[in-house]
């Protein structure tokens, strides 16, 4: 008989997925884990996990690949198949939380590109009931503008941030899925006031990027696993639209806590003196993309 | 049929996206980015597999850009040639057929 399975409901940007194990030790460990993103709501999806005892590896390359309607996910540590028609899908891995959030990302970003969402290589944080979102290559300063946010600001994360459209524009979410600050964001949204990519230098600025430099530093940062041409079709439209809807600028940064006056102040005047969430119209490419 | 005659025809393995009148391209394989200024975009959205380059050319860049016509064919073969590399536009000296994903 087989053994009766135990579920944990994890609510991530508004998204609850049953996760299903037989384990235990792993069902503790998934609520551990998750401990601030646990949901009583329906689950819209469902995940079971077969825990293995037999050491793996994760430093192989992710691989995500199409088997007939299904999503193959896999990793040295760790193989899963989603069915997204059903909304199903089974994971074999050890009881190891790196490749449990790594099938999250992945499940996560296969179902907001079908959403219209992403999820986004950048530190989010909620300031005066707006959140703004810090990218850049590594080292350029996720996590250190996260360190000199003021008490008042609300950590979404220091790592991988989660947006999805909304009305008038795009919210992001708290997610688990921590960085170099070891610690989860908060478990709550609110709409997208700026995206800055970031870079450190002598003085604090914000400077305007065109359309196309600002796509081309988005796609450079939204987490996609799949070499698939519908889905990279999909995040690029969803990519133009973030754009047509979200102001995005490159922050220069001196690592000080002087630079969030200066995320504050653009907020406040980008508020005063522009609507940026009536979408701009950007033609489409005909009978192509 | 002359010899130098290049058909051209966008891969199927790409994305691409009209933006503030400049053409964003990406190769779904190996995520490469590419940003077509007008003239281009012009060039990119003209391949169709049947219309052989040098008439893409005459029609759709000499007649709608203040260029030199051998300049503009010579910048045109060079760019197909570039974009052809990277996967994003198959070359021939036949008419292709459209590529279906």
């Amino acid at each position: 008989m087989a053994a009766p399975q135990k579920v944990a409901c994890v609510e991530i940007g508004g998204i609850p997925i049953a996760l299903s194990t037989s384990d235990d030790g792993f069902l503790a460990l998934l609520r551990q884990r998750y401990h601030g993103f646990l949901s009583s709501s329906p689950p819209e999806f469902e995940l079971a996990f077969d825990v293995s005892s037999t050491p793996s590896v994760s430093d192989d390359d992710i691989r995500v690949s199409r088997d007939g309607n299904d999503w193959i996910m896999k990793r040295g540590d760790f193989h899963a198949r989603w069915d997204p028609r059903i909304g199903r899908g089974r994971v074999r891995q050890t009881a190891n939380p790196y490749s449990l959030d790594s099938v999250l990302r992945i499940l996560h970003s296969l179902i907001l590109a079908e959403r219209g969402g992403f999820l986004l290589h950048s530190a989010s944080a909620i300031c005066d009931g707006r959140s703004y979102l810090f990218s850049g290559i590594s080292g350029a300063g996720k996590t250190t503008i996260t360190r000199l946010a003021p008490a008042d600001v609300t950590l979404l994360t220091d790592e991988i941030s989660y947006l999805r459209p909304s009305a008038g524009g795009y919210a992001a979410f708290g997610t688990p899925f921590a960085g170099e600050l070891a610690r989860p964001g908060e478990n709550c949204t609110a709409p997208v006031a700026a995206l800055f990519f970031l870079e450190q230098g002598p003085e604090n600025r914000v400077d305007e990027l065109s359309s196309s430099e600002a796509v081309r530093r988005l796609m450079r940062n939204i987490l996609f696993f799949a070499e698939d041409n519908g889905l990279v079709e999909k995040l690029l439209a969803t990519a133009c639209d973030f754009v047509a809807r979200v102001p995005i600028r490159r922050l220069t940064f001196y690592p000080d806590g002087r630079v969030w006056d200066l995320v504050h102040s653009f907020g406040r005047s980008f508020e005063r003196n522009f609507d940026r969430n009536s979408a701009r119209d950007f033609q489409e490419v005909p009978e192509h993309a | 049929m002359p010899e130098d005659c290049i058909y051209i025809a966008r891969s199927s393995a790409i994305a691409a996206r009209a933006l503030a009148g400049e053409m964003m391209v990406m190769n779904s394989a190996d995520s490469t980015f590419f940003t077509l200024n007008e003239v281009a975009t012009a060039i990119f959205q003209a391949a169709d597999g049947h219309t052989p380059l040098r008439e893409i050319v005459r029609d759709r860049v000499c007649g709608q850009f203040d260029v030199d016509p051998e300049q503009a064919q010579a910048d045109a073969e060079q760019f197909v040639t570039e974009l052809s590399s990277h996967g994003i536009l198959l070359v021939s000296h036949q008419p292709l057929a459209p590529e279906t994903p």
